[in-house]
């Protein structure tokens, strides 16, 4: 199979199944086990199937160009190295599928899980085998988000929520600094290709930025994998099912920190820079993990402690100046994967069957579940680096290394091998903690559940790795040998040294530290067993160093009171003071540009002033000042006179031949006054205290700089509109689109083809942005709930009730019924004229003044009058095909159609297209595609009027509804009528 | 002559009606009572409208029309609303 399709499957099979599964039905746990056992058995088979060419020392490469100017390509490239962590993904990946596929319980949502934890497969492959750095970064942060997925699977209980954002934050914080660092050395490089980078190593060491981007990288590697500082995300990420815990935790996720330290090792390592901060963190880690392990009563939290110590040990392997360590490293990466993945499938066997993870409840397991007690005991073994086991080999060449290292000062030199003792002999409590504390001492009594074996199938995959563990341990060189020198010559190239993997070396110094360490360990549980069963709050002398608990002070300080700060500082919630802040900023901004540029006087000379226009102008004038004047206390007198101001502004724009804004302005003019006499409705009515909270005098002066503020802000808008108005205007598009309206688009009215047809595209996003604001205004208002003193029914409705109810003759509401009669008549006969002239507006809008929107707004204007007229209940049953939100959802369909058709002719997308039709008895008939266009428009805006005033309308029906006939008892407790209210 | 006739009458016309609009504003500012504000909107309305004819006379356009045509079968919707909002409290029950 070619390179490229092989590595394409690698990466993208896993996100498509990852789809798929995603897609499955809730309960579908054993399709969407398959599927992804099946995705992950197909992608090991095609890791094996490039053994090949990676087993001579080739490499298998694909190269996507995306922005190639930039620098930028998709590359998949996989050698040696990154064939062994393929290997590692897939193969695992595998069994923890298996696993998955009998630890999950039939309750949850399994396909999701599985969704996601072949998504994390996808995006841990992509990790290993991207050939460029900053795709590298991408699927770096890939996983973290991903993790944060899985760690929050059981997004009901509050660990989960808590351990998952923690791990996000840690580690997507990594990533950015990774991010941030490998975009420092590709500008050290100058590329960011990984061949061109990993070929440039004395570049990248002797530049002074090297520190920079070395910092940054290592940053994003500690985080990732857990290192001291930020070891603490990982044992709160146990709160992830087992499963994962088992995958990412201990075989991948925390392994990329290694993966890219190892990776990055030729051309970074070798300074003491790199020693100092990579071979510190993974000292202090590996002990400071080991020691916390040991005091661990949560199975899960031992083994998750213990993968920090062990990662801090692979960590220092990297750290130390040595070829061999970093062959110790990735040979102890393999090794720790193995065992360390079958002890949490253990551990979750053990919950799984028992109900508990608790150590201290936990004992004598050995009995009901003996096959599990044998295979957890001898990973436990490899883990605690008993001989014959794959821990041993690995733990044998970390002493050989911490006894040769060159460490870059003295006082390290002596201090590496005790410490590497002292952490194999805490390795060797923990385990023995786990083993003898769950498996052996009296039966055990008082648990959840009754404990018992496995299913068979759960317990295979363990059986796997325990065997493998038992192999390499056996016979390293045979087993394992080859792949280990294919990863590692993959990474040193032809400086790989020499090395001898062998059970016996004989008896040398790394042997006699072994059994030291051993011994040292057995003899600390010992004095420990008893302090132990008991249970210990933490560990001793450490207990107060809570890495936990800075993180979340530093989260709430940077997330709440920080922004609380701010907030208290430089936000305000009045209106007032923001529209001041707009205004002067707007004042400042615009006086600035006059004064920096110079205003002067127009060359057009100004038209005659025309005494009708200048008359109806006063009338707009003083209506404008009277609303705004009678704004604050009585709204509804300022409604109609922004009425007043509208029409002499429609008015306006006839005089000036602007007839397609003309009938805009007037539509939106008599639907805003109808949207603002629905929203008075609901308003609170008039404090009366609110007059006597201030002094006088400061009333005055805030209304007089308010006053200065306004004129000064009206008066800018004037200056300029008569600045811009007495000159030429410049060559704009305007002359364009006049001389193209119509050989180009088909129609006579350029404001028309302008919008449907040259602008289209700019017409589809708004109309877009119409719908979403119609459908959010009613989501917003279907939980509505009004002010508590205007609930109850207006005062005139009461009266007209009560005058029904004094005359017994008469049905309730028969009074307003004979009061509407005869406009009720009116408008329904005026109804279809209204229809007529929307279809005449919307037909002909292509070339004379009309169009999608005016039409739309006619329509809506035309429905809304019957609702006013004839009621709420009248209209809807009567109109049953009044269902705004389909049209909204048929006008945005049928406007993008029309662009998408345009595909179908091979042209580009919204490209218009007009002839003329010959039809029977109207003639010749300009036909524009642009027409239908307009029609989705029309619909569109029908629609989303319509959801908006309705939404608001229907406030007073549900209100009805809720408040029973008779008010007076419903006065007294408009609390409950509200409640009832929220349900209709 | 005619067309002399004709444009003076037009103007005088023109002239009218925007006085007529600006007593309307007057009671529209004054009120006192509210039903005095909407009956004042309704006349700048069809004031407005009646405008715009005349103005389509002055300019010999028909276009002028329509807008006179949508301005009297929609402006009084906004009357209807403002009417009904006095008359019951709310506009749409």
């Amino acid at each position: 199979m070619p390179d490229g399709i092989v590595l394409a499957c690698l990466v993208g099979l896993p996100f498509v199944a990852a789809i798929v599964a995603g897609l499955l039905p809730t309960r579908a746990r054993d399709t969407a086990s398959m599927l992804a056992g099946a995705v992950a058995l197909v992608c090991l088979g095609l890791v094996w199937s490039a053994y090949g060419t990676v087993s001579g020392g080739g490499v298998l490469r694909a190269e996507l160009p995306w922005m190639p100017q930039l620098g930028l390509s998709i590359v998949l490239r996989m050698d040696g190295f990154a064939w062994l962590f393929a290997g590692l993904i897939t193969g695992i990946g595998a069994l923890v599928v298996l696993y998955a596929r009998y630890y999950m319980s039939a309750e949850d949502p399994v396909p999701r899980f599985f969704s996601f934890l072949l998504a994390f497969m996808g995006a841990m492959t992509g990790l290993v085998l991207s050939g460029h750095l900053v795709q590298l970064a991408l699927f770096w942060e890939l996983t973290s988000f991903l993790s944060f997925l899985l760690i929050g699977y059981w997004h009901h209980t509050a660990a989960a929520r808590d351990g998952a954002r923690m791990a996000l934050t840690i580690t997507a914080t990594g990533g950015l600094s990774l991010f941030a660092g490998v975009l420092v050395l590709g500008h050290i490089v100058g590329s960011y290709d990984l061949d061109v980078v990993l070929a440039a190593g004395d570049t990248i060491r002797d530049h002074p930025l090297y520190i920079v981007a070395l910092i940054l990288i290592v940053l994003g590697a500690l985080t990732k994998s857990a290192q001291f500082p930020f070891h603490f995300w990982l044992p709160h990420a146990m709160a992830a099912p087992t499963p994962v815990s088992a995958y990412l935790h201990s075989a991948t996720l925390v392994k990329a920190g290694v993966f890219l330290l190892a990776r990055l090792w030729p051309v970074m390592a070798g300074t003491d820079a790199w020693a100092w901060t990579v071979g510190l963190a993974g000292l202090i880690t590996m002990l400071i993990g080991a020691y916390i392990a040991i005091f661990q009563n949560d199975l899960k939290g031992l083994l998750a402690y213990s993968t920090i110590s062990h990662l801090g040990l692979i960590t220092l392997l990297l750290g130390l100046k040595s070829e061999l360590a970093l062959i110790a490293a990735i040979f102890h990466t393999m090794n720790h994967a193995a065992f360390k993945c079958s002890l949490f499938m253990a551990a979750g066997i053990i919950d799984h069957e028992t109900g508990t993870r608790d150590i201290r409840r936990l004992s004598g397991l050995n009995g009901p579940m003996p096959f599990t007690a044998r295979l957890a005991l001898v990973a436990a073994a490899a883990m605690a680096g008993v001989p014959l086991l794959n821990g041993f080999i690995s733990k044998e060449m970390f002493f050989a290394e911490a006894l040769s290292a060159t460490a870059p000062v003295h006082p390290l030199l002596n201090v590496l091998p005790l410490a590497a003792m002292l952490a194999s002999a805490f390795s060797v409590v923990y385990s023995l903690r786990f083993i003898h504390g769950v498996f052996f001492g009296s039966p055990p009594t008082d648990l959840p559940r009754t404990p018992h074996e496995p299913a068979t199938w759960m317990r295979f995959p363990v059986e796997i790795l325990v065997l493998t563990c038992i192999m390499v341990g056996v016979l390293p060189a045979a087993t394992v040998g080859p792949y280990l020198d294919i990863a590692a010559r993959a990474v040193l190239g032809d400086a790989t040294p020499y090395y001898s993997l062998a059970v016996w070396h004989g008896v040398n110094l790394p042997l006699l530290m072994s059994v030291v360490a051993m011994a040292a360990g057995v003899t600390i549980y010992l004095i420990l067993q008893r302090r132990l069963r008991e249970g210990m709050d933490g560990p001793p002398l450490i207990r107060h160093l809570d890495a936990q608990r800075l993180f979340e002070r530093a989260m709430v300080t940077l997330s709440w009171r920080l922004a609380r700060t701010l907030e208290r500082i430089a936000g305000t919630r009045r209106l007032q003071p923001q529209l001041r802040l707009i205004l002067i900023a707007a004042i400042v901004a615009g006086a600035g540009a006059a004064f920096v540029r110079g205003v002067g006087p127009g060359n057009l000379v100004p038209a005659p002033i025309d005494p009708v226009l200048a008359l109806l102008w006063v009338v707009g004038a003083a209506c404008a000042l009277g609303a705004a004047w009678q704004a604050k206390f009585h709204r509804l007198a300022a409604t109609i006179l922004l009425g007043g101001v509208g029409l002499v502004v429609c008015v306006t724009f006839v005089w000036f031949s602007a007839p397609d804004l003309a009938l805009t302005q007037l539509t939106v003019e008599i639907v805003t006054t109808v949207l603002l006499l629905l929203g008075l409705r609901w308003l609170p009515k008039r404090m009366q205290s609110s007059s006597a909270r201030e002094p006088e005098v400061l009333g005055r002066t805030r209304r007089l700089r308010d006053l200065a503020i306004a004129t000064a802000a009206g008066g800018c808008m004037a200056m300029l509109a008569y600045v811009v108005m007495t000159r030429t205007p410049p060559e704009l598009l305007a002359q364009h689109f006049l001389a193209r309206a119509y050989l180009e688009g088909g129609g006579t009215n350029v404001v028309n083809v302008i919008l449907v047809d040259f602008r289209g595209f700019d017409t589809l996003g708004e109309i877009f942005v119409v719908g979403v604001v119609a459908l959010t205004t009613f989501a917003l208002l279907r939980r509505f709930r009004p002010a508590a003193d205007s609930v109850e029914l207006p005062e005139q409705q009461r009266d007209q009730l009560e005058a029904d109810e004094a005359r017994h003759a008469r049905d309730d509401g028969r009074h307003v019924a004979d009061w509407l009669l005869v406009p009720f008549t009116l408008t329904r006969l005026l109804f279809p004229v209204m229809l007529v002239a929307a279809a005449f507006l919307l037909l002909r809008g292509h070339d004379l003044p009309g169009g999608g929107f005016s039409a739309g707004m006619v329509v809506a204007i035309a429905i809304i009058l019957q609702y006013i007229v004839g009621g709420t209940e009248w209209t809807e049953d009567r109109l049953s095909l009044l269902r705004p939100p389909a049209w909204i959802g048929t006008g945005l369909l049928l406007a993008a159609g029309t662009g998408v058709a345009a595909w179908a002719f091979g042209l580009p997308f919204m490209t218009s297209y007009f002839s003329y039709a010959d039809l029977p008895v109207l003639g010749k008939v300009p036909m524009a595609s642009a027409l239908i266009f307009d029609i989705g428009v029309f619909v569109l805006v029908v629609g989303a009027t319509l959801l908006m005033l309705i939404a608001l309308a229907h406030q007073s029906v549900r209100g009805r509804r809720s408040t029973p006939r008779t008010l007076p008892q419903a006065k007294a407790s408009p609390r409950v009528a509200d409640a009832v209210g929220g349900g209709g | 002559m005619s067309a002399a006739i004709l444009f003076w009458a037009v103007l005088v016309a023109q002239l009218l009606l925007a006085a007529a609009m600006c007593c309307a504003v007057v009671r529209l500012l004054q009120g006192p009572r509210a039903q005095d504000r909407v009956l004042a909107l309704d006349t700048l309305y069809v004031n407005a409208a009646i405008l715009l004819l005349v103005f389509g006379i002055r300019t010999g356009s028909p276009l002028y029309f329509e807008a006179a045509l949508l301005i009297s079968l929609l402006g009084f919707v906004a009357t209807a609303a403002l009417a009904k909002f006095l008359l019951r409290g709310e506009v749409i029950e």
